[in-house]
């Protein structure tokens, strides 16, 4: 099952550095609806780290971190949450 | 008043046009500037920020409290202040960095000397030159996603409401009680939140009114003092400080008010002293034999004061 999760949207932000990463991972899976599932494609390492953990910290579900070239990682992150009202 | 579209204008108009609204509805939540339409248009969730945007704002998105939503909502929201003085200068600098869209500024005096020392919207170089002038120049230089509309004029019962009726939350930075009691009036026959404030000396205080909700200012005060018994500003003297320290609370209180998150100052007196350096919080009661916002209001027209504090020059 974990190599069939159901990819609803990418974004590529290689180039992107913290916390640049989360912003604009943060604003993709904003517009999304719950349930659905983001893919993120980076390449700043610190970014494999920062980004699962304050999803996470937002209520999103990690789902798979995977390396997928020598300075490439594949995020896919279940939306879970709306953000919080108060 | 103008819609502020990440897209730029012409985007922005295109899509009011089609579904007919004043303020757009991004992501299918009702926009804090637009209570009545409840309308949904799918398109709006398309809408993207600038990639300068993005950079600028990265701080507040990072909140989970604010987020990208929270920053549109910033970017749609209508701000008046009430004077460009020692207040104002503050509220609207963080307002305007905040990114929001439209700031009013009303103030028909001009930039002296005198006013540098607490007034930081303004500048040396622009001594002569209209406040609300010289706050615009100084708003929109800090941050192009800001518009400011300038209104030179002195608030009297006849233009007040004309004037606020197009913003969403308006903030006293006034000097005088005629001025302050004028903007409470208004503000609750409008129903338009109110940021209001006061400084004297080493002190200030804050309220924030929600109209139906809390008390107002007649409240709390039920008419002003009597001409001659409190001192004027000029006399009584300010540490400029002081200006930035509350104004910088109601730009608080209205970016919270905007995003409708947190406690706002609603029933609530904050008192701040710089030589004790202590803040503390009055509850205040609404009045319900107000005479403004009372079960039977009494004061169904505006009111001129007489102007005791020897106003500006």
């Amino acid at each position: 099952m974990a190599d069939e999760i159901k990819i609803d949207k990418t974004i590529d932000i290689r180039g992107q550095i913290c916390p640049y990463t989360f912003v604009r991972s943060k604003l993709a899976i904003e517009k999304m609806n719950v349930g659905e599932v983001l893919e993120i494609i980076l390449d700043h390492k610190p970014a494999v780290e920062n980004v699962p953990k304050s999803m996470e910290n937002e209520g999103q579900k990690v789902l798979k971190i995977e390396q997928t070239g020598e300075k490439e990682w594949h995020i896919v992150v279940r939306k879970d949450k709306e953000k919080p009202k108060k | 008043m103008a819609y502020r579209c990440p897209k730029g204008q012409g985007e922005a108009e295109k899509i009011i046009a089609e579904c007919g609204l004043r303020n757009a509805d991004y992501n299918g939540e009702k926009a804090f500037c637009n209570p009545k339409s409840e309308i949904r248009n799918p398109k709006l969730k398309t809408m993207e920020f600038t990639e300068d945007q993005i950079l600028r704002y990265s701080r507040h998105i990072l909140l989970p409290e604010v987020g990208g939503d929270g920053q549109e909502k910033i970017l749609n929201a209508r701000v008046v202040l009430v004077g460009a003085g020692g207040l104002g200068s503050p509220v609207g600098y963080y307002l305007a960095a905040a990114g929001v869209g439209t700031i009013g500024v009303i103030d028909n005096d001009r930039v002296e000397i005198s006013n540098l020392q607490r007034q930081i919207a303004h500048n040396t170089n622009r001594i002569g030159v209209f406040k609300a002038d010289s706050a615009k120049e100084t708003y929109e230089t800090l941050n192009h996603d800001v518009k400011v509309v300038t209104h030179k004029e002195r608030l009297t019962s006849a233009n007040i409401k004309d004037i606020i009726k197009d913003y969403d939350i308006v903030v006293d930075g006034s000097d005088n009680f005629p001025t302050r009691y004028l903007v409470n009036d208004a503000c609750v026959m409008l129903k338009k939140t109110l940021v209001s404030a006061a400084v004297f000396r080493f002190e200030g205080q804050v309220m924030t009114i929600f109209p139906g909700q809390g008390p107002c200012y007649r409240c709390l005060f039920e008419i002003p003092p009597p001409p001659g018994m409190v001192p004027s500003c000029q006399e009584a003297g300010i540490l400029g400080v002081v200006t930035g320290v509350i104004g910088t609370i109601q730009a608080t209180e209205v970016i919270k008010a905007i995003l409708g998150i947190g406690e706002p100052l609603k029933g609530r007196l904050l008192l701040w002293n710089a030589l004790e350096m202590s803040f503390r919080t009055v509850k205040v009661p609404r009045n319900r034999e107000c005479p403004v916002c009372g079960d039977k209001p009494t004061l169904t027209e505006l009111i001129d004061y007489e102007w005791f504090c020897s106003m500006s020059h």
